[in-house]
């Protein structure tokens, strides 16, 4: 899950323009850009776009850090790609806030100076080649869990940009649990790099699906709106039920001495994630958030000539363009 | 070590040290587009890597892969040109890089194309057409960020100015490349040299940069016997693991 605690916009039109619009929400139709729509669904739209878009380009750090430190030429080549899928993801998402009246430039800004946030789990240091397995396999794979629905979300351009992203999603799910199996079926420093990876990363997984929904104001709203559409605990039960299997398949222990088998509900027992470490991340505080966000700044900032000459160029040969068409 | 052995480490080496370079970039490019195709280029280059090394393992007959050539090698026995081994500095030192590189790389793998060595045809078949992209791309790129602003074109001018001195390896034929010429494995690398220029030339002006004057080239990265200090430095990050846990398999 990309976007944590987004923040459901009050809105206050008219009532029956309102109920107009429930009603396509409700007959399951998608709003387009040019479609009327709350101001509140818009805002929030923007800020979970966002948000969304921002975790894609903040995530390509921490498996970047791997990329010029991978061990083969094809795992080089795997993360590479992976990275970049990211990239892509950020560009479709980007673009879908754009048809919202946002430009991609305004949304950086907004990162850079704090004002937008990007998901928690981005905050944690990828330590040793493991976490490359980790990431593809815990985060991703909560990625997922969220993503599938959204690919059913009431807008549009949101919903369409999911259906690609989710697809290639699941192949860097995929991708992850293969570097967790070589490690895992490697020498006694890899399972050790890769126990210690799961170690790190289990509670900080279950965190970006955000805190329990009884805590949560916005919910209600969002899913009406169908923005959002699970309850964060929902897909959180779902995520360790699928996930702790494949922890046993790795032969790896899930840090968590309360996790067992409810016979009766038919899904696991499990310990809740720290929420205090948490709302520290969220609130600046994680291991990451001061690095991430000097590093995207840094990247801004050594960029802006590139950009500027970019669009200087254009503007001089469309001069030229214009000059060499006339008689 | 045979010639052709030899030949092959150097395909394979300029592929991976400058794919190395562009993945550098990864995460943090000027902008998104960027980030994607230098990515891109990167993956081409990897991809050729694993080509040539594999090769180049199966000619030496020693038992070694392309990651044990990737990975296991020291500085001097890496046979990279000089050029693709500097850092990256900033966007325009990498644009300008990648851009003499693929204007020589084109017409090279063309000729490759042609190769009496029939493996080395195929790598070269399946390379020339990305690295026709990449020139295309990283020309362009060059013009505009040449003509774009000021400090645009001052940027390209230190990195036109900085890589200079650095391109005259490239056609510097040595007892290697006459071993090739001879058996039809490639040509001269000093033949394409007019065509090379050529490309500079036209590009350079387009994009309002000088040609520096100086004709002095560095050499010794193609031998293995003078990198520049940077390479150990890529070399030291890029073989951690498999120097740090040589047993293992990944």
């Amino acid at each position: 899950m990309y976007a944590q605690m987004i923040k459901s916009e009050a809105t206050k039109e008219d009532p029956e323009m309102l109920a107009a619009f429930q009603a396509r929400i409700d007959a399951g139709e998608k709003i387009e850009p040019k479609d009327w729509m709350p101001e509140g669904y818009r805002k929030t739209l923007i800020r979970q776009i966002g948000q969304h878009a921002h975790s894609e380009i903040v995530g390509q750090l921490p498996e970047g850090n791997w990329i010029t430190r991978a061990p083969t030429l094809e795992r080089k080549a795997n993360l590479l790609a992976k990275v970049q899928d990211e990239a892509g993801h950020g560009l479709y998402l980007y673009c879908a806030a754009e048809t919202l009246g946002v430009s991609r430039d305004e949304l950086t800004e907004m990162l850079l100076d704090g004002r937008m946030k990007y998901s928690s789990i981005f905050n944690y240091p990828t330590l040793t080649w493991a976490d490359m397995g980790a990431v593809g396999w815990l985060v991703d794979g909560a990625a997922i869990m969220n993503q599938v629905p959204l690919q059913r979300t009431s807008y549009g351009p949101y919903a369409r940009a999911m259906v690609r992203i989710c697809k290639e999603e699941s192949f860097h799910q995929r991708q992850g649990f293969h570097v967790m199996m070589a490690m895992v079926k490697g020498t006694k420093d890899q399972k050790r790099m890769a126990q210690d990876a799961l170690n790190r990363f289990w509670y900080p997984a279950l965190m970006m699906f955000g805190p329990s929904d009884k805590d949560s104001v916005h919910s209600a709203q969002n899913m009406a709106w169908k923005i959002k559409m699970n309850t964060n605990d929902e897909l959180r039960q779902k995520f360790v039920d699928e996930t702790v299997p494949q922890a046993e398949y790795l032969g790896l222990t899930v840090p968590d001495d309360t996790l067992n088998w409810n016979e009766e509900t038919g899904h696991y027992n499990f310990a809740e994630p720290d929420w205090s470490e948490f709302f520290d991340v969220v609130k600046g505080n994680g291991p990451c958030n001061t690095d991430r966000i000097n590093t995207r700044q840094k990247a801004w900032d050594a960029g802006k000539w590139v950009r500027e000459a970019m669009v200087a160029h254009a503007e001089k040969k469309r001069a030229r363009d214009s000059r060499s068409v006339r008689p | 070590m045979s010639q052709l052995f030899e030949f092959l480490l150097r395909q394979g080496d300029n592929a991976l040290v400058l794919g190395h370079r562009m993945s550098e970039w990864c995460g943090v490019a000027p902008a998104l587009e960027e980030d994607i195709a230098l990515a891109n280029t990167a993956l081409d280059l990897i991809g050729q890597t694993q080509l040539w090394l594999g090769y180049a393992a199966e000619v030496e007959a020693a038992g070694r892969t392309a990651n044990d050539l990737a990975f296991r090698r020291d500085a001097y026995d890496f046979r990279n040109m000089l050029m693709v081994e500097v850092p990256n500095e900033d966007f325009g030192r990498t644009l300008m890089q990648q851009f003499c590189f693929d204007a020589f790389q084109v017409p090279w793998l063309t000729a490759l194309t042609a190769s009496s060595d029939t493996r080395v045809a195929e790598i070269a078949t399946k390379s020339v057409k990305e690295a026709a992209y990449h020139l295309d791309r990283s020309a362009k790129t060059v013009i505009a960020l040449g003509d774009g602003t000021a400090e645009s074109n001052a940027r390209m001018q230190t990195a036109l100015d900085y890589l200079w001195p650095y391109t005259g390896e490239i056609f510097a034929d040595d007892a290697t490349d006459q071993a090739m010429a001879k058996a039809g494995v490639a040509p001269l690398p000093s033949s394409l040299k007019e065509t090379w220029q050529k490309t500079i030339v036209q590009t350079l002006s387009a994009a309002d940069l000088t040609q520096p004057d100086s004709t002095f080239a560095h050499s010794g990265g193609r031998s293995g016997m003078r990198h520049t200090e940077h390479l150990g430095h890529m070399l030291a990050t890029m073989q951690v693991l498999q120097r740090s846990y040589p047993s293992a398999v990944w």
